[in-house]
């Protein structure tokens, strides 16, 4: 089974698989395709917004070196675009017109809808309801972009039920419709495609930090839901054994720090469940935090001791959310505050964080708790 | 003869639904074991499977169901119908084996593709989707009968038989005699007759589902007009 370690695979009805195998076969030609690259590039380039800058946090970490890699300035405001643009190319070789995806704090959702907007492509996203509520901007930016939101009532009404009704709804209509996934999650080989779509973080970063400081930096933290930013950033310095991975979970939601092996959207990987297998609730203020799974590459990476997985706590993400806004004038969004808490504490010097997104999504959330 | 197979989640009153089926004429009883994410679903069975969690039905749970339903039913066959996900955490060959000694016949896992597991014998799905190499796979490794998928989607009740299946049952039938029986939508005696003319028999889901809510005796005469409309 394609994996990583004992993770990964493609647990999903039979119905799937012939695509799945389209999937990997057409993403296969695409990499060693030039002009998909040069598209993609470009698309980055001029739509997106990318490279996008680091920022030295001088006032937030006084005394230290701790760069954020903004891909909160990144068009449509997290990193969920770099993925988004990347599969909606991949779709369009594959001939497929209609795009579905889920969503929980709205943001890859949103990214979706922009790329289906920007190629003519029919959009529909699978929302929890608890998260359209707590992301209303989102899901009104998503209605103007011109895409279909269709909610989702049942179970925790958050991003596990969405991702499964957005499968559900790629097994019906698979003929016509590629599955935008928005997270280093699922079967193979979408967490190996969001992986590289998403690791224009790391190698620009690593070329950045390289330039202004000479030297690569001692850690690199990013948070984990499902794990698609921290992956990417992670992917730019696998190779530089000096240098810590540090992955920032949702002290409710940690599928790394206390979860176990279990099969959970198509894959195995470390998930929050019971004995018999049964996937257990998450509870996080983030919703894009806010997911039982994580991508099976960040189980392999915890297992081989790459990279070392870390909590925060509702409060910690709000206080270095409050901390951010006032010493530097950034309002990140809630799930990359995270990452901010732990860096906060973090014993090194020189630092790279994953901005991941900002917080306008986040507003009435955070209003309502301080 | 065609084969009626009878799904029904594994709950405290499964055993007595059982008997209630194969006394309206079921051949088989597929028991299903809950999964709180089931991706092949549809909202009848996803709904009773969220019911059957939320009343502790657990593995170890629905083997003790099996077990009791196994002695009512003593010469039918059961077989347990589940996501990989129960199996991983409960270990495959233990799971085999404790399965078969409370008295299942096979398996089905929805989710866990032909070429996982070898070793574990199953029966294996095919779909619409399915290359001719898949379906001669799925052949060559079944486990006794074949099911098939009828439709591209989720499992529930439809309204006419989906056209996807005589060219199914004809792409199967090139490769292999293997019996097979169609699921997925089939909801009625119409439904099940019309199927029943293309393949060896039938697989009724959701709708036994439903109709069991409403206790045995609706189940055996729901029941007892899906073999009467196979028989005529």
């Amino acid at each position: 089974m394609t994996g990583f370690g004992d993770y990964g695979g493609r647990y999903v009805p039979e119905t799937l698989i012939p695509a799945l195998d389209e999937l990997e076969r057409g993403w296969c030609d695409a990499l060693a395709d030039d002009s998909f690259r040069a598209e993609l590039h470009d698309l980055l380039t001029t739509y997106a917004g990318r490279p996008t800058p680091l920022t030295l946090a001088e006032r937030f970490a006084p005394g230290r070196r701790i760069y954020l890699k903004r891909e909160d300035l990144l068009h449509t405001g997290a990193h969920k675009l770099n993925n988004a643009l990347g599969q909606a190319v991949l779709a369009r070789r594959l001939g497929k017109r209609r795009i579905v995806a889920e969503t929980g704090a709205g943001q890859h959702g949103v990214a979706t809808a922009t790329v289906c907007a920007r190629f003519g492509l029919e959009c529909v996203v699978y929302m929890g309801e608890e998260d359209m509520r707590r992301q209303r901007p989102n899901v009104e930016r998503m209605g103007l972009l011109g895409a279909e939101v269709r909610p989702v009532g049942f179970g925790t009404k958050t991003l596990k039920e969405a991702t499964s009704e957005a499968i559900r709804d790629w097994i019906t209509n698979v003929e016509t419709t590629h599955y935008l996934i928005g997270s280093c999650v699922g079967p193979a080989p979408y967490p190996e495609i969001v992986a590289e779509l998403q690791s224009v973080i790391g190698r620009e970063a690593r070329e950045q930090i390289l330039a202004v400081e000479e030297r690569l930096p001692e850690a690199v933290v990013a948070c984990v839901g499902g794990g698609s930013n921290a992956i990417g950033i992670f992917h730019g310095f696998l190779e530089d054994e000096g240098v810590r991975l540090v992955g920032v979970e949702a002290a409710g939601a940690a599928s790394l720090g206390s979860g176990r092996p279990a099969v959970l959207h198509g894959a195995r990987s470390s998930v929050l469940a019971d004995e018999d297998g049964q996937i257990e609730d998450a509870h996080s203020i983030s919703a894009g935090l806010d997911y039982p799974g994580v991508g099976p590459e960040h189980a392999f990476l915890r297992d081989t001791g790459r990279a070392e997985y870390l909590t925060a706590t509702d409060e910690e993400a709000l206080a270095a959310f409050q901390a951010l806004a006032r010493s530097e004038g950034l309002l990140p969004a809630l799930e990359p505050a995270h990452a901010l808490a732990r860096t906060r504490d973090l014993d090194a010097e020189l630092i790279l964080v994953g901005l991941s997104g900002r917080g306008d999504k986040d507003l009435a959330e955070v209003l309502e708790r301080l | 003869m065609k084969t009626l197979v009878i799904y029904l989640m594994a709950e405290p009153e499964t055993p007595e639904l059982a008997r209630a089926a194969v006394e309206g004429g079921a051949d088989i009883v597929e028991l299903g074991f809950p999964f709180s994410d089931p991706l092949a679903e549809g909202p009848v069975i996803r709904r009773a499977s969220e019911r059957a969690l939320a009343r502790g039905m657990r593995t170890g749970a629905c083997l003790d169901v099996l077990a009791r339903t196994r002695e009512l039913i003593p010469e039918t066959p059961i077989v347990p119908m589940t996501y990989a996900a129960i199996l991983e955490a409960y270990g495959y060959a233990r799971f085999a084996a404790d399965a078969r000694d409370r008295g299942a016949t096979s398996f089905i896992l929805v989710d866990l593709p032909v070429e996982e597991q070898p070793a574990l014998r199953r029966i294996q799905l095919v779909a619409p989707t399915s290359t001719d190499q898949r379906i001669r796979a799925a052949c060559e490794a079944t486990d006794g009968w074949l099911y098939l998928v009828s439709v591209t989607g989720t499992t529930g009740a439809r309204t006419e038989l989906s056209p996807a299946v005589p060219p199914l049952v004809q792409r199967v039938r090139a490769v292999s005699d293997m019996p097979m029986y169609v699921g997925f939508g089939i909801s009625t005696p119409e439904l099940a007759r019309a199927a029943g003319e293309l393949a060896d028999g039938v697989v009724v889901g959701s709708r036994a589902v439903e109709v069991a809510e409403n206790g045995p005796d609706a189940l055996r005469s729901f029941v007892a007009s899906l073999r009467a409309a196979l028989d005529t």
